[in-house]
């Protein structure tokens, strides 16, 4: 391994070193502003979040709930651009260690495979996560990330199959990405059972770390998930405070408390197991 | 042969085993929907060569859509069409008035097959949605549609349509609230209910298998106006036209004539307010290619990928993307496509009405403008097949307004123009 891959790597061990998962938290860039995007990676880095997986927002973000898809809105009605990305990359980098990009295929695709990740590593970047990238279609990416010593995260879901759990997990690098349930982004009351079978199954696979998102919004879920999991994804619940928030530094206090939150929630304490 | 309505492509080369028609197509989906995906491609890999599917579709197509449709010789239309001789295959007599019922009764079987019990749809104009509705209250199945909220009100009788059939319709207020923004909401619900629920899509986009198989199931469309148009004519036509917006009532007439190179493949793409203004959906025309709702083909994006907003005055061509057998076509030279403006498929919505007694949807005048256009390049020899691919009832409040029909304020806020040109056409055909 090379490149910041390797920083991701490293993050997720430390975290495991010191008997805790580790906590990932999404945020949007462009959102609210790109500036006022950058201060939020910056809040959630100083609340406590160990990686920054960076959105590229898009028109049609399919796999997303209407939380993030409000987000991605108030970006692009703002006129955020993959350069504004590829910024907000760059601070989360230069704040703590990694920060991969969440990304659907669409706007890459346009913009050439070739060129965004030799940007996204120039920028600092860790890897992508492309949600709408199955892993059959995956050649191509993967051959220019390893060219860049970007990971490539595939998302495993309750309905994969365990051989096919297997392909995606071979195919995989940095991390693999478990969908808790069937279903967009978006928080949830409970994060359920399904969600420890699929990372007992994908375990089964793999060594890579297994990090749980979708529906985790707080300290109680990140606590049940960071038993079974190496790490805890959480976007919609940020995204949720800054819209909720009444101005900027309120917004930016939000999302410090909750990554602060959730931070002591993904320590495993032991004497309650 | 001529008991047999579901006739699946006996022989193709495309798409591949992944789904790849040439550089097109492919299965661009989230994880979750992969093993959803998969079910109805296994499972139409078996539904295609089971006697008894083809035996229950067949007897469908017959005694409930009304198959074969008729092919209808437009003399007076045609005689603005600079003399050539244009024949309309009529989808629009179809069951639920239009050819949208084809695909809808073959994927509402394949969902019996598969044990679901709840069907979703997408829908623009609201056609493939009131076909979706109509055969789930057939076959006893839940139905949910979703609509662009724009379209919900442009279309309103098709929303009370699929309500009165039992469905349930919902508008989706995100995005642009046309055509894609359904397709968008219809997905996360797949996503999230894939254990009982089928999503019928309604063009042939989208992930493989849909390309293949809707096209599958339109294909009786033009396997049955050649063998239409040779028993009258006795020749093969000039020119098969039809309108595109996803494409499947174009791929549906196309498709049997693909071996017979002496026939002109021609689409007629929505080019709204003038592809120069870029208020139009004209995605082969003026789109590249990109990725869209799970395949890759040519899609209207700007130059991060993001998509653009289309326009057309019809709700059920207000589409970024296009089926990538079509984008295939086009960039193999056998299918041409062309661009038809609002007001052109307008005045040639009022002609048809006018001089043969047909109204027409204005997703299919399109095609007739394009039809309009090519007789004149062909001349009095020319032989045109148009597919009329569904009627006019639905745009009845849309056409008013354009026309200013109506005995209210809506006819003096008529647009002048549309009302010159219809004065004109009146005068042309008496």
């Amino acid at each position: 391994m090379s490149g910041n891959i390797q920083l991701l790597a490293d993050t997720l061990e430390r975290a495991k070193s010191e008997d805790r998962a580790a906590l990932i938290a999404y945020l949007p860039a462009g959102f609210p502003t790109v500036d006022g995007g950058i201060d939020a990676v910056k809040a959630v880095i100083a609340g406590g979040a160990d990686v920054v997986e960076i959105g590229l927002p898009h028109s049609d973000p399919v796999l997303d709930g209407p939380v993030i898809q409000t987000a991605d809105g108030i970006a692009l009605r703002g006129g955020v651009k993959i350069a504004d990305v590829m910024r907000t990359v760059r601070v989360a980098h230069e704040e703590t260690g990694p920060g991969p990009g969440h990304d659907v295929l669409e706007p890459i695709d346009r913009y050439g495979v070739e060129r965004f990740t030799a940007e996204l590593a120039e920028a600092g970047g860790a890897g992508c996560i492309l949600p709408d990238l199955p892993v059959q279609e995956s050649a191509l990416w993967r051959e220019h990330a390893e060219k860049h010593g970007l990971a490539t995260v595939f998302v495993v879901a309750p309905s994969s199959k365990d051989e096919r759990l297997a392909t995606i997990t071979a195919a995989g690098s940095g991390f693999v990405y478990a969908a808790s349930l069937m279903g967009v982004t978006g928080t949830r009351e409970s994060v359920g059972a399904q969600a420890q079978d699929l990372v007992r199954r994908t375990r089964a696979t793999t060594g890579l770390p297994v990090c749980v998102g979708l529906g985790v919004s707080n300290a109680v879920q990140a606590k049940e998930v960071a038993v079974f999991a190496d790490g805890v994804i959480v976007g919609s619940a940020f995204v949720q405070r800054l819209l909720d928030a009444p101005d900027a530094a309120a917004g930016l206090d939000a999302v410090r408390a909750l990554a602060g939150e959730l931070a002591e929630g993904v320590r495993r304490d032991r004497a309650n197991n | 042969m001529s008991s047999d309505f579901f006739i699946p492509d006996p022989e193709g080369t495309v798409p591949s085993v992944e789904g790849y028609f040439g550089a097109y197509g492919g299965k661009f989906i989230p994880e979750a929907l992969v093993a959803a995906v998969d079910e109805v491609a296994v499972e139409y890999d078996k539904a295609k060569t089971d006697p008894a599917f083809a035996a229950e579709l067949n007897e469908l197509m017959v005694n409930y859509t009304g198959r074969p449709s008729s092919l209808t010789e437009v003399s007076r239309f045609a005689g603005h069409a600079g003399g050539a001789r244009i024949f309309l295959k009529r989808e629009d007599l179809n069951h639920t008035g239009s050819h949208k019922i084809n695909n809808v009764l073959g994927q509402a079987l394949l969902t019996k097959r598969m044990g679901k019990t709840r069907v979703i749809a997408e829908t623009g104009a609201g056609q493939h949605g009131v076909a979706t509705a109509t055969a789930c209250a057939l076959f006893g199945l839940e139905c949910t549609i979703y609509m662009g909220e724009i379209d919900t009100q442009r279309q309103a009788l098709n929303v009370a349509r699929m309500r009165m059939l039992g469905a349930e319709v919902v508008a989706v207020k995100s995005g642009s609230r046309t055509l894609k923004d359904a397709i968008n909401e219809a997905f996360r619900d797949w996503v999230a209910n894939v254990d009982r629920t089928h999503y019928l899509f309604g063009t042939v986009a989208g992930p493989h298998p849909f390309p293949a198989m809707v096209r599958d199931f339109h294909r009786v469309i033009g396997v049955e106006a050649r063998r239409q148009i040779l028993e009258r004519t006795g020749r093969l036509p000039d020119a098969a036209v039809a309108c595109v917006g996803g494409g499947s009532n174009a791929i549906g007439l196309f498709h049997a004539f693909i071996p017979d190179t002496d026939v002109r493949l021609v689409g007629c793409e929505p080019a709204g307010h003038g592809i120069e203004t870029g208020e139009h959906a004209a995605t082969l025309s003026a789109g590249e290619p990109g990725i869209l709702h799970g395949s890759r083909s040519y899609v209207l994006q700007d130059e991060e990928g993001q998509i653009t907003e289309p326009y057309s005055i019809s709700a059920g061509l207000d589409y970024p993307g296009i089926g990538p057998e079509h984008a295939y076509l086009k960039d193999s030279g056998r299918g041409e496509y062309r661009a038809v403006t609002d007001d052109a498929a307008m005045q040639a919505l009022l002609l048809l009405s006018r001089t043969e007694g047909i109204i027409p949807a204005i997703e299919s005048a399109h095609a007739l403008a394009g039809a309009l256009e090519l007789g004149k390049e062909l001349g009095k020899d020319g032989l045109i097949l148009v597919n009329l691919s569904g009627r006019g009832d639905k745009d009845m409040d849309t056409a008013a307004r354009y026309f200013g029909l109506y005995d209210t304020d809506a006819a003096v806020e008529a647009d002048a123009s549309a009302a010159d040109g219809a004065a004109e056409i009146q005068r042309d055909t008496k």
